[in-house]
């Protein structure tokens, strides 16, 4: 179980309050998540379900490292934000 | 006539009208958002804009009111298992096709799309994108090879002519299931000399074809200006004042002798000659060329983009916008600008609707 929260870059595509959500790792909470709502997955995962590369998850305060941030796991009250970079863009 | 103007910029699409006293701004829509292209579709009135947000990708938005309202549509994107696992960083190109509701779509990386339900769904051309010389291509400005052209045979529907920067000029005389280069006279010398001539390396700007004459293509190339009167078999080398370097290339739509280029320093120097903004207009099919300055500024240091020009169906009204956000308009085939707006956000494309 996961608490998410989307940058406002999203707002309108993605949920703009925190959204709780099951999954064993951050890759899953959000298939969850892009399940119910597929227009947000196109803008966090490029078509080959890589993270996009000027997207940036931070679990439990930590940001992660972009090439494994989606298999991160997560513990039993994460919390997730899914920010831009501020690279890029 | 063509009556309105879309102006794809940085920062939104800006909408010109046209009435009796001239152009004026009409709309603006995605404001803050880069705008890279966008264009109108006569058979049903739909207006497409294609943004890149950058951080989250590039988006398809559809309108089909004239741009009071526009909704997400599908962007094109390469299917998982496509060799190289690409994933679509900018829509380039953007096309109507023969059939109602069908678009055809270039990107960055180089793939070639289609949709037969007005952009609800795409499909990757694997023909092209499986060609063996792609592993040659290489990206001219961005990191990766891109489709900026894609021109349709008037006449016929299956013959397909794409302009990849860089990646020379293909056809396709069969809707996309084979490709033949077709680069015949193009050189490189941006390459070692072995390969000037080959043509996967061939770095056209920007293809233009004359639509009432279609075997009639113009090229504005990395290393100069190029023509062909026998449907891209060969290539001739073009021979202007000022500069054959530039971006941008408009045909004349139904006379086959004329068209405009609009030409910068050199590759090392992407700004005017002497810091004047001029175009160069062709009426002999590329033997002689007139320039024209009136209306354009100087000093100035604006640059045109590949799809930063535009010519209407009646080959008289020109549009043209910059990287400095200057937008001008003529209304006598080039010979004199008006200044319509010189404070917009950087213009990628033009197009009259």
């Amino acid at each position: 179980m996961a608490t998410v929260h989307f940058t406002r870059w999203l707002a309108g595509v993605a949920p703009g309050e925190a959204v709780e959500i099951e999954g064993q790792t951050v890759g899953a909470v959000l298939e969850h998540l892009f399940a119910e709502n597929a227009t947000a997955r196109n803008y966090v995962l490029d078509e080959q379900g890589q993270l996009r590369k000027h997207v940036c998850i931070f679990l439990d305060g930590e940001r992660l490292a972009h090439g494994a941030a989606l298999a991160a796991p997560l513990r039993p009250q994460s919390e997730i934000y899914v920010m831009q970079a501020l690279s890029g863009g | 006539m063509q009556d309105r103007a879309l102006v794809s910029t940085r920062k939104g699409l800006f909408i010109y009208a046209r009435d009796d006293r001239g152009w004026r701004l009409a709309a603006m829509h995605f404001a803050g958002s880069p705008v890279t292209l966008s264009l109108a579709d006569r058979r049903d009135g739909a207006i497409y804009a294609a943004l890149n947000l950058g951080h989250f990708g590039p988006k398809l938005h559809r309108s089909d009111d004239g741009g009071e309202s526009w909704q997400e549509i599908a962007a094109p994107s390469f299917p998982q298992g496509t060799a190289d696992s690409p994933a679509l960083k900018q829509i380039w190109s953007l096309e109507t096709g023969d059939k109602p509701g069908m678009l055809w779509a270039g990107g960055i990386p180089a793939g070639l799309f289609v949709s037969e339900d007005r952009g609800a769904t795409w499909q990757l051309v694997e023909p092209l994108w499986n060609r063996p010389e792609r592993a040659r291509w290489f990206g001219g400005g961005y990191d990766d090879a891109g489709i900026h052209s894609v021109l349709i045979h008037p006449r016929d529907p299956d013959h397909v002519t794409v302009g990849i920067s860089c990646g020379g000029v293909w056809q396709s005389a069969d809707r996309g299931k084979t490709w033949s280069p077709k680069t015949d006279g193009m050189f490189a010398v941006y390459v070692p000399p072995e390969q000037r001539n080959d043509s996967a390396v061939q770095d056209p700007h920007r293809v233009a074809r004359c639509a009432s004459s279609p075997d009639t293509l113009w090229v504005q190339h990395h290393n100069g200006m190029f023509h062909s009167a026998d449907g891209a078999a060969h290539w001739s080398t073009l021979s202007p004042p000022v500069s054959d370097f530039g971006f941008a290339v408009a045909a004349h739509p139904k006379d086959p002798l004329t068209a405009w280029f609009v030409p910068a320093h050199s590759d090392q120097r992407r700004e005017p000659v002497d810091a004047k903004l001029v175009v160069n207009r062709t009426r002999d099919g590329g033997k002689t060329f007139e320039t024209f300055s009136d209306g354009l500024p100087s000093p100035a240091y604006d640059l045109v983009y590949r799809h930063g020009l535009d010519v209407d169906d009646a080959g008289s009204s020109l549009v043209m916008g910059s990287t400095t956000g200057g937008l001008w308009f003529s209304a006598d085939a080039g010979e004199s600008w008006l200044l319509e707006a010189t404070r917009l956000p950087p213009i990628y494309a033009v197009r009259f609707a």
